[in-house]
């Protein structure tokens, strides 16, 4: 039978059944900006940075299955500039310091604001208050990060089955919470053991006594840019992002 | 050639707002091709002129944000007097380190450092008019004047600051690849 395939910016990209455009676009080492979406979870296509166009139409990438024939629209001037419209939203919502944060060289959100070179964060900036969540003995959290990507969600519901994390709210006081009645993840039965505590494609959970490791030059992101990791983040595994 | 033919340098203006004047130590860091860059330019008001007033400028860069009352005059000055204002660094882009007092009351803070803070014996919160008042909130300084061009980075590389400038005094829309565009 003919190999199935579909055009991605006007490349022949095959596809078999139950892949989704991105996982397509992965498997052919095509990159597609994401935050929220990770192989190793149920995609969920709440981020939209994925957004490509298929046959005319807008749609997440990493939720939309291919189909036979399909043109695809994604490394295009008018999807990157909504993208980086959408990641200056996602800077100015919440506390993005950069230089003081641990996660720097290795934030999934930093990457792609230098991929779709955000060179401002354009809108006013919120300047939310959301004290961090020291209590942990092995792990912090700090929600001035948070991106609501549900990735830690997904992994302590999914995979460590313990649902430690959650959101709560709607619209603009949609936040991060913790399964316990005092809201501290000390008080959870959350551990540094667990997938969720791996996740964070940002700088929100964060294992204590252990920031800025590797020296500025030799993080992941320094030496390629994300649009050139996309095996890397195929094949994303605890270790990779420990 | 006559004087007339010759090619008119450049203005350019520098100044460090609520920052650390790291991204003027950065500019240093251009090195040897400070030499290049005084022949395209001529520097006004900038700490290594010591001229206190912007006159009429072609380019002025701004380091840092705003954190007071004085910040916001020369922020004016500069954009009334620039052709083209320049954000450098993370402080001027989005407020940077000064901004992480944002989500403070700014009363309690001077009470807590001048007042009742561990080792304050006879404290007085400073209040002398030669002192610019302190904003409420530290702001990115898009956010009080239009500005033309961002420089990221905490601080942008003297590279990048380089090829920038020499982008930008060359014609070309300046612009920043990996690895020099960086946020930290």
């Amino acid at each position: 039978m003919k190999q199935k395939s579909f055009l991605l910016d006007g490349m022949p990209t095959p596809f078999s059944d139950e892949q989704t455009i991105m996982d397509a676009a992965m498997a052919a080492n095509v990159f597609i900006p994401h935050l929220c979406h990770h192989p190793e979870f149920k995609p969920q296509g709440s981020c939209k940075l994925c957004t490509v166009k298929a046959n005319g139409r807008y749609v997440s990438s990493c939720t939309t299955y291919a189909k036979d024939g399909m043109e695809v629209e994604n490394n295009t001037p008018d999807l990157n500039e909504k993208r980086r419209t959408m990641l200056q939203m996602l800077f100015v919502e919440g506390n993005h310091f950069c230089p003081s944060c641990e996660k720097s060289g290795h934030c999934m959100l930093q990457a792609l604001a230098y991929e779709l070179e955000m060179l401002t964060p354009h809108f006013d900036q919120f300047y939310p208050n959301r004290p961090v969540d020291a209590s942990h003995p092995e792990v912090l959290l700090d929600f001035n990060r948070c991106i609501l990507c549900e990735l830690c969600v997904r992994a302590s519901r999914d995979v460590d089955g313990k649902s430690v994390f959650a959101l709560s709210g709607r619209g603009i006081t949609k936040h991060l919470i913790v399964n316990a009645e005092s809201g501290r993840l000390a008080d959870s039965n959350f551990s540094l053991t667990d997938r969720a505590a791996h996740v964070c494609p940002v700088g929100v959970i964060l294992e204590k006594r252990k920031g800025f490791a590797v020296p500025i030059g030799q993080r992941l992101y320094d030496e390629k840019p994300i649009g050139q990791q996309v095996a890397q983040l195929a094949e994303r595994t605890t270790k990779v992002e420990a | 050639m006559s004087a007339v033919m010759e090619k008119r340098k450049v203005r350019l203006a520098t100044t460090s707002l609520a920052g650390c004047f790291g991204c003027h130590m950065s500019f240093l860091d251009i090195d040897e091709r400070l030499l290049d860059l005084v022949e395209l330019v001529e520097f006004d008001r900038s700490p290594l002129t010591d001229i206190k007033h912007c006159g009429p400028c072609d380019i002025g860069l701004i380091e840092g944000g705003v954190c007071n009352a004085e910040n916001v005059h020369v922020l004016r000055e500069f954009r009334q007097n620039c052709k083209v204002l320049i954000a450098i660094g993370a402080c001027a882009v989005n407020g940077g380190l000064p901004a992480q007092r944002n989500h403070l009351d700014l009363g309690q803070c001077l009470q807590e450092v001048y007042l009742t803070g561990e080792g304050v014996v006879n404290g007085q919160i400073p209040n002398d008019q030669e002192l610019p008042l302190p904003l409420n909130k530290v702001h990115p300084i898009d956010e009080i004047v239009r500005i033309d061009y961002f420089i990221p980075g905490c601080p942008p590389s003297g590279d990048a600051i380089w090829k920038f400038l020499t982008d930008l005094l060359e014609g070309r829309t300046p612009r920043l690849g990996h690895p020099m565009l960086h946020f930290d």
